[in-house]
């Protein structure tokens, strides 16, 4: 009784928070909920015996999948209010679809049966309760000798993501600052450095200190530094009315 | 089949995977303009595969409902990397995501 008043628990939330997933107003809020509907199903994986796939679902799809979503949801600075315009017009075919989508699958529910003789399972009757191997090491059992292949087809398929994804997102841009190796390389100490021999005392002036700046300095110099008049301030304007406030 | 499954029978878990299901095709239609919540139907559909594969495995006690859910989680996690590595490119060209305007190449 405690375990299907747990499963009920469950499964109200997951359901409860899917719906609010796509009539929430706020997609930020959207994907909170999206993180609790998914905490949820991991809590009937739980109950299903799925240990290994509970904790992975928190993992990847908690830790990643659903901050990325966050990420991008508060990366991109849409106008969400002008996407909702459109709800109203399209809340009924998508109430008639899924409402053709529900009555089918109850249809299907009402009709079937399984077959009184269970087939023999494919794996060997591996990772069942009171046998001699938990969940995680059947499963880890299983995937790196009969899937072996589909194990290493899917870190194919990873590996292609992340590239697409790095090469998608990736932009070269003009102002960056790059090093280059040749141009490096090429340069000669005569291009950029004059060495002189002076005599002692040759950068000081007399009334100075060292020695003024050339005579073009002073037409395109800031007013106020140094070796150029400073400008006459202009006045200053009372910013704050004193009796402006006041009503 | 382990007990606490046992306690609570196939049906439920189908139930539930039918509802969220029918939930992920109803926000797809729901929210046809946020390109956003529609990735987030599709991870709720693709949610509702894995509890279907789940709950048959444990109902048959087979592990390659497990093993198959595995991999429906691999493609889920690739999917919404380079779907949403497509929205930010397109964000970053365009200024907005509103799915309608993505049909302007048809002329």
């Amino acid at each position: 009784m405690m375990i299907q008043l747990v499963f009920y628990v469950f499964a109200a939330v997951l359901i409860a928070s899917s719906a609010m997933v796509i009539f929430a107003k706020n997609p930020v809020h959207s994907v909170l909920f999206l993180i609790l509907g998914f905490f949820n199903a991991a809590g009937l994986f739980l109950l299903a015996g799925a240990e290994f796939l509970a904790m992975i679902l928190v993992i990847v799809y908690v830790g990643a999948v659903a901050v990325l979503f966050l990420f991008v949801v508060m990366m991109l600075d849409i106008d969400f209010a002008r996407m909702r315009e459109g709800l109203q017009r399209y809340a009924p075919l998508g109430a008639a679809v899924g409402g053709v989508l529900f009555a089918e699958l109850a249809m299907a529910a009402a009709h079937w049966a399984s077959s009184p003789v269970m087939p023999e399972p494919i794996t060997g009757g591996l990772g069942q309760p009171g046998g001699p191997m938990t969940n995680t090491a059947a499963l880890g059992t299983l995937l790196y000798t009969h899937y072996i292949l589909l194990f290493q087809a899917c870190g194919l398929v990873l590996l292609v993501a992340m590239i697409g994804a790095i090469t998608l997102t990736l932009r070269e841009k003009p102002t960056g600052r790059r090093q280059v190796i040749g141009k490096q390389h090429e340069r000669m100490r005569a291009d950029t450095l004059d060495m002189l021999t002076l005599p002692l005392g040759f950068g000081t002036d007399a009334n100075g200190g060292f020695l003024r700046p050339a005579k073009g300095y002073y037409d395109t110099a800031v007013p106020g530094s140094y070796g150029v008049p400073a400008a006459p301030e202009p006045p200053r304007e009372e910013v704050r009315k004193v009796d402006g406030d006041a009503p | 089949m382990n007990d606490a499954f046992a306690q609570i029978g196939l049906g439920p878990f189908l139930t539930v995977g039918a509802a969220l299901l029918v939930l992920g095709v109803f926000g797809i239609f729901l929210n046809r303009k946020n390109i956003i919540i529609i990735m987030m139907s599709m991870e709720l559909i693709l949610l509702a595969a894995n509890i279907n594969l789940v709950a048959f495995s444990a109902a048959l006690g087979d592990l390659s409902g497990q093993v198959l859910t595995v991999f429906v989680l691999t493609i889920a996690a690739a999917e919404a990397a380079i779907g949403l590595a497509i929205l930010t490119v397109y964000f970053r060209n365009r200024g907005s995501i509103q799915v309608e305007d993505v049909a302007l190449m048809k002329g």
